[in-house]
């Protein structure tokens, strides 16, 4: 089944420079291992595709364009997206200029799920949830 | 002293100061850190000191203290500012003819040696490249264009500060964290290599350096910004820290936002780039190990921050001229919304073609549908649209090209399709700027950081 990351997960981004920077945030351990499995630098890189449009010219092909960080001990995966925001905030045309909703876009992302490792991820999410 | 306890200040120039109030009055905290500069405020500030030399620095400061001292020097706090800007030493005058004004006796300290933009010439002659941090170009591509060069300082001269007894400190650019380590190393006399202890401090002032958004406050999720009570109300972050490094997070009574593990880790990783190594000028943070513990209503433990050694080279951000943007917003009703922005779009452009009007860049928007979510929005029917935005904007070299990209729009409120409104005037040509991080030898700053005190009344 389908499952979304804002069902499993929680997210934050900021900007530096022309660098935009999410922390994504599994709400409890199953979560996380489906995120460390599913959610790549690669599979990030492809999702904003649209934040590196072609005639950007601060894009640095010598870069890899998405890091990916990965921190067990808080249950988090950390993306920097380098060049991504067009110029960065001062410079950039977007009404986003800080990338704050970038976080939103990532966590309206879809990915395939086996039906048990779905069920038992949302379920032990929304128990973190209600305690919240 | 074996325990201090600090607030978080502002978490930028034009944050709200009253939870600040709270703190010193219900929080019992004997500092108050605050960072009045994000990445770009420097260049708003550069912006104000091009028309008055007397400013450039962050001016909320005055209101700040009118409205906390009296309620701070009853209890003995202090502040740690970074709101003087590009201007520390005119920070500091304004807020010494303040407190005469109101006969308050404080000793004031300004720490300045961040600005490096007249030296700029020295330091590449002392072989200092400045190259971009992140593509290797010179900087001798926006040498001519730079309109601010500030040095990321540490901790240590506000620590110096503080050990010459001032009241308030006030500096320009230094790393938001040091804020908050200062106090700590004047408190504990944490040795500067003594690495585990100033990582703990700099998670500390990484935890407390964006105000509410360490209290609950933008916390990014779906359904439970609903949970956090009374973000009107909004307590910001206190840190409880003894001298052996442990660290307690917490708020004070009474107030609203919510302190537990997801809110203390979503701001614990917010801009780091790499968690395992952080580096600010004092310490290199790795939150590899480190884990948060909930141990009571509104409080968290933070333990196992990894201290590396401090790095030999300093982070400096220019800024330069960038170009200018021409901007326009404009609004479309029910009947064919989208049909109608899409087509005037296009008329936009057209005219754009026709005039020859030179741009290097243009950015189509359709708020209310996708500005955000860009391709990953929900697409409705176009039948289904109560009404859309389209917001246009090119950047151009010249400010001329800017200022006449709006002017292409009011002819269409009697010439173009129906049901067009919400268009509130032409926006003046916006000044863009670039942000040129760079490394730089710490001991070529150091030997140019100065401390100077002076007493009110």
């Amino acid at each position: 089944m389908k499952l979304r990351l804002s069902d499993i997960a929680h997210a934050r981004s900021g900007d530096k420079a022309d660098n935009a920077d999410i922390g994504l945030f599994a709400w409890e351990p199953l979560g996380y291992a489906l995120l460390a499995q599913h959610i790549s630098a690669e599979r990030v890189q492809t999702y904003f595709a649209h934040l590196w449009p072609q005639t950007n010219e601060q894009r640095d092909a010598a870069l890899p364009y998405v890091e990916r960080f990965d921190l067990p001990n808080l249950l988090a995966l950390k993306f920097v997206l380098r060049g991504a925001l067009n110029g960065g905030a001062a410079s950039s045309l977007r009404s986003d200029n800080l990338g704050k909703t970038i976080a939103a876009q990532l966590l309206h992302m879809q990915i395939e799920v086996n039906d048990a490792q779905a069920k038992a991820a949302l379920l032990a999410a929304q128990l973190e949830i209600s305690r919240f | 002293m074996t325990r201090v306890r600090l607030t978080s200040g502002l978490g930028f120039y034009g944050d709200n100061w009253t939870p600040v109030l709270s703190a010193i009055e219900h929080g019992d905290v004997q500092y108050v850190c605050s960072d009045h500069l994000a990445e770009l405020t420097l260049a708003i500030l550069q912006k104000d000191r091009q028309k008055d030399p007397a400013a450039g620095f962050a001016r909320d400061l005055l209101p700040m203290l009118t409205q906390l001292w009296p309620a701070a020097s009853k209890r003995g706090v202090k502040f740690v500012l970074n709101a003087g800007g590009l201007n520390p030493h005119g920070a500091a005058s304004a807020l010494q003819q303040l407190f005469k004004e109101k006969a308050w006796h404080a000793r004031i300290a300004v720490v300045t040696g961040d600005n490096v933009l007249d030296h700029i010439d020295e330091l590449q002659a002392n072989g200092e490249t400045l190259a971009h941090m992140d593509s290797g170009a010179s900087i001798d591509s926006v040498r001519d264009a730079l309109v601010f060069a500030n040095v990321y300082l540490g901790a240590q001269p506000i620590a110096q500060a503080l050990a010459q007894g001032a009241d308030i400190v006030i500096t320009g650019r230094v790393a938001d964290a040091a804020l908050f380590l200062g106090p700590l190393i004047h408190s504990f006399g944490w040795a500067s290599d003594d690495w585990d202890k100033l990582a703990q401090g700099i998670a500390v002032g990484h935890l407390l350096e964006c105000s509410g958004q360490g209290a609950g406050g933008n916390f990014g999720a779906s359904g439970v910004w609903q949970r956090i009570p009374d973000l009107s109300h909004i307590g910001f972050p206190i840190a409880e820290v003894s001298a052996d490094g442990e660290v307690f997070i917490t708020k004070a009574q009474g107030s609203g936002g919510r302190i537990n593990y997801h809110t203390v880790r979503q701001q614990l990783l917010y801009e780091v780039h790499n968690p395992r190594c952080y580096i600010t000028p004092d310490v290199v943070l790795d939150m590899g190990e480190l884990t948060l513990h909930e141990i009571g209503v509104d409080k968290v433990q933070v333990r196992g921050a990894i201290g590396h050694p401090a790095p030999t080279q300093w982070k400096l951000v220019a800024g330069f001229h960038n170009g200018w943007m021409g901007h326009a917003v404009t609004g479309f009703c029910w009947p064919d919304a989208r049909a109608k922005a899409l087509a005037v779009s296009q008329a936009v452009q057209l005219q754009m073609q026709e005039k020859q009007l030179p741009y290097e860049e243009l950015c189509v928007e359709w708020l209310g549908h996708n500005s955000f979510l860009g391709p990953h929005a929900h697409q409705p029917q176009d039948d289904d649209m109560n009404e859309i935005w389209l917001r246009m904007a090119i950047r151009t070299r010249e400010k001329k090209h800017a200022d006449m990209f709006p002017r292409l729009f009011p002819w269409l409120a009697l010439s173009g399709p129906p049901f067009m409104g919400g268009f509130h005037g032409m926006p003046a040509a916006h000044e863009l700027l670039g942000l040129w991080p760079a490394l730089i030898d710490r001991s070529a700053v150091e030997a140019k950081v100065r401390i100077s005190l002076m007493e009110t009344v």
